[in-house]
């Protein structure tokens, strides 16, 4: 069934739907330009003007959160080993309470002094430099590889579609560039309204009509069932005990890096006032819904007989086998533009943190709001060249074990962001060296473990097997309470915010 | 709870507690680790976990609507 030959029909819808968004992307410069406009501000070019609603919020986030590379990834790991692959879900579920409690507050502690980046934030409680540094330098390069997935995304559809090469790549990659430099964070919020409500019907479809041809969900259950028996290991349609702790935490821990991220931030300073966001944590879960759906896909291909020799290529080769060409390349190309959204937003976050915390402090401290928007408009171009470059030169698991080194980096960020915004104590330095210990102790025991997402601690001849970041996180936390101890009130925050 | 309309600068939102259910309900594995009851064709495992994704939409929900009483800014 390997075949080098075009899926025309898939192709032509597939194309179809990729210049409707093209066109789109360039036509949202002007879309949700309100009274308030500032014109050429980086307000305008990074945040969208501060001023979407409820229902672009919705979508947005959504957009930017369940990636290209999470309708490819998860349904593979699920494919892969079972019941450990769901801790997607129980993730996907409590980052919404935390969402609800946390981010209206920073909202508000960005609104007031107009901050655009997590940075942006630390700089005006703390007025610290390094520590401003620490966490724009965290989010910059936990970002570029989350980039790089989107890639591998899109990657994997046009080879389903039967293209070869890495030209389509390239050019869907330079249009993404373009509509992103001149239309900004519009762009991605216009496009993922498309997005959203064609990954809804491939869903929809396919967890309707696959059960139905294969036999009911009693049949694809009992199919993976066999398939991971016949496997054996650590798989199953439920968990090993030794997978609770790891499963536990990896839900917990994901569930706390994901709004540190600054493709997910961007969503939430973007929205006009607290209380989108509030509404937002009630009706955001309908994602979740979908995510354990788009899971189940992993277990449908047991069913339908799918082999494949990348776990990644399990979701294009159920839609290739199950379904007509035309409904194929539907499915690719939401995809594929499940692919631009959150790349966009990532590379528009990224923009943001290097133009307001290295560029304005180091470089040029007499920036204007105008300038501003024009160094982050340059540097988006930049971003995704690098994480183009880093598709096609370096092998594709150096980003998968990047980005999931990110994801501990990212979640060092979560006192320095968060503690402030509840409790006055913590002072810069103490921070710092949370933050530190953190990165390097995660560092540490991730790449000791071979690049792997738990670490497995031996204490008095019981092993504990636990999310690598959620240490790290515990180590970061402990250290920061210790110098907080040990400093004294010589790093208290210089500002009191009220 | 609609009839308390005490507008007390102190007050506490007690309700604020239920967002801890889904955290425990979930983080709890050994709870919701098995095949049986089936709903569906669906283990447990899978329909349990699914279920709490309405359940928190609505607790968020039931404390946002608490919120929105008080006044939270």
């Amino acid at each position: 069934m390997e075949t080098n030959n075009i899926h025309w029909s898939a192709l032509w819808v597939f194309i179809f739907f990729f210049a409707l968004v093209t066109i789109m992307g360039f036509w949202a410069s002007k879309w949700m330009a309100g009274p308030k406009n500032k014109g050429a501000h980086l307000d305008e070019w990074g945040l969208g003007g501060r001023n979407f609603g409820t229902w672009i919020t919705w979508f947005l986030v959504g957009g930017d959160f369940y990636t290209a590379y999470t309708v490819i990834a998860v349904p593979a790991l699920v494919y892969a080993v079972g019941a450990y692959g769901f801790f997607a879900l129980p993730y996907t579920i409590l980052v919404y309470p935390i969402v609800f409690v946390i981010m209206p507050k920073l909202w508000h502690a960005a609104h007031k002094a107009g901050h655009v980046t997590a940075a942006d934030v630390v700089w005006g409680r703390y007025k610290s430099r390094p520590l401003e540094f620490a966490i724009a330098l965290t989010g910059v390069v936990a970002t570029m590889p989350y980039i790089a997935l989107q890639l591998i995304g899109m990657e994997v559809v046009i080879k389903a579609l039967g293209l070869t090469g890495e030209l389509p790549l390239l050019a869907a990659f330079v249009i993404l560039a373009l509509y992103t430099y001149s239309a900004g964070l519009r762009a991605p919020a216009l496009i993922a309204f498309v997005k959203d409500i064609m990954i809804y019907i491939v869903v929809l479809v396919a967890v309707i009509v696959v059960p139905a041809k294969l036999g009911g969900y009693g049949a694809v259950f009992s199919s993976a069932r066999d398939a991971f028996a016949l496997k054996g290991g650590a798989t199953g349609l439920t968990l090993k005990p030794t997978q609770f702790l790891p499963f536990a935490t990896l839900a917990l821990g994901s569930a706390m890096a994901a709004f540190m991220y600054p493709h997910t931030l961007t969503g939430i300073f973007a929205a006009k006032d607290a209380n989108t966001i509030r509404k937002n944590a009630v009706f955001l879960p309908a994602y979740t819904v979908l995510l354990g759906l788009i899971a189940l896909l992993g277990y449908m291909a047991y069913a339908a007989g799918i082999k494949v020799q990348t776990n990644n290529d399990v979701v294009p080769a159920l839609f290739n086998g199950l379904f007509p060409g035309w409904f194929a390349g539907f499915a690719f190309a939401a995809i594929a533009i499940g692919a631009l959204v959150p790349a966009a937003v990532m590379s528009i976050g990224a923009s943001n943190l290097f133009t307001r915390n290295f560029w304005k402090p180091y470089i040029n401290p007499g920036i204007n709001a105008e300038g501003e928007a024009k160094v982050a408009k340059i540097v988006s171009l930049v971003v995704k060249f690098g994480a183009l470059v880093f598709i096609l030169f370096l092998p594709t698991k150096f980003a998968l074990d990047l980005q999931l080194l990110g994801g501990v980096w990212i979640l060092q960020t979560f006192p320095a962001l968060v503690f402030g915004l509840f409790v006055g104590w913590f002072g810069a330095r103490a921070l710092l060296c949370g933050w530190a210990v953190g990165i390097v102790g995660g560092s540490w025991m991730a790449f000791a473990d071979g690049i792997k997402p738990v670490h497995t601690f031996v204490v008095g001849g019981d092993s504990y097997t636990m999310y690598t970041g959620l240490i790290a996180l515990a180590m970061n936390i402990v250290v920061a309470v210790i110098a907080n101890l040990a400093l004294g009130k010589g790093s208290q925050p210089a500002l009191k915010q009220s | 709870m609609s009839t308390d309309i005490s507008s007390g600068k102190g007050e506490r939102s007690y309700l604020k507690a239920l967002l801890l259910l889904p955290f425990i309900a979930l983080l709890w594995v050994p709870f919701y680790n098995t095949e049986t009851p089936e709903l569906l064709g669906f283990p447990f495992f899978y329909w349990y976990q699914l279920l709490w994704v309405p359940l928190t939409s609505l607790i968020i929900w039931i404390v946002y609507r608490d919120g929105l009483k008080k006044g939270v800014e």
